[in-house]
């Protein structure tokens, strides 16, 4: 019969993409292959990764790729065209900057700079020590502050460009005592 | 009405009104199909009729009677009492001003682009009367991605018209390329916009061929050629092997109908060029039909795994380490016709002529640009490290040089190639189309099974365009089943009907572009009357090689008497340790692993 043999390096990509996701996201993979259209739920699979690790990896997109047989061009596509899903990993403080008409007319831009500036990175980055992750958000619904920023789940407003130190200092420090407890 | 629906040889008729002008077309019918009933060509960018449809570009808007706003002609079918409206001031201004904003937005280097004459966008905005800039805006920047060893990626002269995506989804089956990001940002890229040597690309070059501009192209050779090309004579001897395709094609580069045969005049102008020697890789083609139709018999003898694999096709073969590693050891272990005369060149020529080997410069003339990635295989190098082929330029790279260098190629007159590594049989030309490495396989097969030196010398059953095919032919008793594929979507579907039929196949030839190596990656770029997915280019390609075959006193590989000199003064006995040495490869799965 038709000799099919050997140099099949499936069983170790199979084994390296398991190791690279958490259980449930396996099994749900598992459980819709061979279904007409699997590469439709691939923003399910995603939202589900990014759930358990608060971002996407490449590790994790390829492992997603291989085990749903959905080509890895199409999985970066779709995860670099949803604002929601993170590439980065999420830093310890999340930082949302409101580009709403209020806060915008409001000087949001001059914050959103001195933010940038001071954190040396973009937005969708986070620094390197791990510790905020820079979002822009639209109307946060607190208008009456503008220009409000949100550090996790706190707001704060009105800002101006100098107290934008004086904000993120309060979270280092923070973290500061906290590590030392 | 009701009998002419229920009956399917009859068509359901459309009558529209299209400019004015009356028309019955069948049901189904997009308006830019029923505009070219009448002769009208709307413009189009995205649209490719061998492609599903995209809808990307707008500039095919029309004016529908009852649409408050233009509609595409390439994604809207007609229906009963139409009244479309291809041109009229508001049309124009609206296409104009699509392909404006697409200006705006690419750099504006005609005069220093690869593609300037050969470009659809060019073409639009000339067509559509875009003289001046209207728009001056951001533009996006981008680098430029030349890892790959075939294919070089320039993001800034893309359109985003997908033309690419749907070709190497839908008829190679790679699925490599995509949207990447969103808004203005979008780039069209492997994942991740990573490295395309790191990415699932497996070198066809068939997205360079659909893209309306110039936002994938081959790997320049050219200038390595020019430089070797200049060195003098005792450094270098300069070495050149067009493949089978190149003398089928090269003619329409200047102005020669599609199909015209120039086996002469394309040795006429590598010799006006400075080659010092002209080989044909068909006596290559010839050589691995002998290595592997030995293989092929030896295998059937009991030796397996079959079915046999062709291996000629570069594509072919990396799709086969990163999409099938599994079929490895069906594949056969033959170097492709290139890689083995270039082995001769700098091996069995060089010792005949007293060079070193690294004083030959082997140059390969391509139809396929993969072809650029085998030769720096490091299984193709001498110990040393110095690979059999120096370089390997497409059909359109070397049309160029011709020019460039100021070559009357349609006026030169016939040259004939060197020996002893130009001659060649009429099984070596045909290599070059689909189903053409299987009927001379089959030649020479049929002479060794049969023992009758007179076997069968046609084999109807595995020509043509057909994107699979299969045979059983009869030699001597034996029944053996073949298939050909072309387009690697095809191969998809053939390795897995190998796989799960049941059906012990015996001798199996991919070849990775549609239509085999006539439409390669490297192949000229059809006139814009032609589309260059469309059939009819490999069919009247392919007829120009089957007229060479057909013509020549040698039809058989084995028949060639340089071929017979070859083996006793140099190589041994076929498949024997001198010949598994130098013409014989091997492969290894590689990463990333693609989807099947």
């Amino acid at each position: 019969m038709n000799t099919l043999t050997a140099t099949d390096n499936w069983p170790e990509i199979k084994a390296a993409a398991e190791a690279a996701l958490p259980a449930d996201v396996i099994a749900h993979i598992a459980s819709i292959a061979g279904t007409d259209h699997p590469e439709s739920h691939l923003i399910a699979i995603l939202h589900m990764v990014q759930a358990h690790t608060g971002w996407l990896s490449q590790a994790q997109m390829e492992a997603v790729a291989q085990l749903a047989q959905i080509p890895l061009a199409k999985v970066t596509g779709v995860a670099t065209f949803y604002h929601y899903f993170r590439l980065q990993p999420r830093g310890r403080h999340m930082i949302n900057v409101c580009l709403g008409t209020a806060c915008y007319v409001k000087g949001a831009d001059k914050i959103s700079q001195r933010l940038m500036d001071d954190l040396g990175i973009q937005f969708g980055e986070t620094t390197k020590d791990g510790m905020f992750s820079l979002e822009s958000t639209r109307c946060l619904g607190t208008c009456g502050l503008a220009p409000v920023v949100m550090v996790d789940e706190t707001i704060h407003g009105p800002v101006t460009p100098g107290e934008v130190s004086v904000i993120l200092e309060k979270y280092m420090k923070k973290d500061k005592v906290a590590a030392k407890v | 009405m009701s009998q002419t629906q229920e009956s399917p040889m009859t068509e359901t008729m459309i009558n529209l009104t299209l400019d004015g002008q009356p028309l019955q077309v069948p049901k189904g019918t997009t308006v830019l199909h029923a505009a070219e009933k009448l002769g009208i060509h709307i413009p189009r960018l995205c649209y490719h009729p061998k492609l599903s449809l995209e809808g990307a570009c707008r500039i095919c808007v029309v004016e529908v009677e009852g649409f408050s706003s233009f509609l595409t002609a390439c994604s809207h079918e007609v229906w009963e009492g139409m009244s479309v409206q291809t041109n009229s001031p508001e049309i124009r201004l609206a296409r104009r001003d699509i392909v404006e904003l697409l200006l705006d937005n690419h750099p504006m280097d005609c005069q220093t682009c690869d593609r300037d004459g050969q470009c659809e966008l060019q073409r639009q905005a000339y067509r559509l009367g875009v003289r001046e800039r209207h728009f001056e805006g951001k533009r996006k920047r981008h680098a430029i991605d030349d890892s790959s060893a075939s294919v070089v990626r320039n993001p800034e002269k893309c359109i985003l018209c997908g033309r690419c995506i749907r070709v190497c989804e839908e008829v190679q089956g790679v699925q490599n390329l995509s949207q990447q990001g969103r808004g203005f940002e979008t780039v069209v890229g492997p994942a991740n916009l990573g490295p395309m040597d790191e990415s699932a690309c497996i070198q066809c070059g068939q997205c360079i061929n659909v893209c309306p501009t110039a936002a994938f192209l081959e790997k320049d050779h050219t200038e390595r050629v020019w430089e070797a090309l200049a060195q003098p004579r005792d450094v270098k001897h300069l070495v050149v092997q067009p493949a089978p395709s190149i003398r089928a094609a090269i003619g329409e580069c200047f102005g020669m109908p599609i199909g015209t045969p120039v086996t002469g005049k394309l040795i006429t102008a590598l010799r006006r060029l400075g080659f010092d020697a002209v080989f044909d890789t068909n006596f290559g083609a010839d050589l691995t039909i002998i290595e592997e139709a030995n293989e092929f018999l030896k295998r059937m003898g009991g030796g397996g795994p079959l079915p046999m694999l062709t291996s000629c096709s570069p594509g072919w073969v990396s799709f086969l380490e990163k999409f099938y590693p599994e079929l490895i050891p069906n594949t056969s272990t033959c170097k492709s016709p290139m890689s083995m005369l270039s082995t001769l060149a700098k091996t069995y020529y060089a010792e005949k002529k007293g060079f070193r080997p690294d004083q030959v410069y082997m140059v390969g003339i391509m139809p396929c640009v993969a072809k650029k990635f085998e030769a720096g295989r490091p299984e193709h190098a001498m110990e040393d490290g110095t690979p059999y082929t120096d370089a390997v330029l497409t059909t359109r790279e070397l049309a160029w040089m011709i020019k460039s260098y100021g070559i009357d190629f349609v006026n030169l007159p016939d040259g004939e190639f060197d020996r002893p590594l130009g001659i060649s049989s009429g099984a070596a030309d045909i290599f070059g189309s689909t189903g053409g490495v299987m009927e001379a396989a089959l030649r020479t097969a049929a002479v060794k099974l049969t023992g009758e030196e007179l076997g069968p010398l046609v084999f109807e059953e595995v020509r043509g365009v057909t994107g699979i095919k299969e045979a059983t032919i009869t030699l001597a008793g034996t029944e053996i089943n073949v298939a050909v594929s072309n387009g690697l979507i095809n191969a998809k579907e053939l390795l897995e009907r190998v796989k799960h039929s049941g059906k012990q196949y015996h001798l199996i030839e991919i070849m990775a572009c549609p239509g085999g190596c006539v439409a390669g990656g490297g192949q000229p770029y059809p006139p814009f009357s032609m589309d260059v997915l469309d059939p009819e280019l490999p069919r009247l390609r392919a007829r120009a090689l089957y007229e060479i075959d057909s013509h020549k006193q040698l039809r058989r590989s084995h028949e060639n008497p340089g071929i017979e000199h070859l083996y006793s003064e140099f190589l041994g006995e076929p498949n024997g340790e001198k010949a598994h040495h130098l013409l014989h490869t091997h492969y290894q799965a590689r990463l990333p692993r693609g989807i099947k």
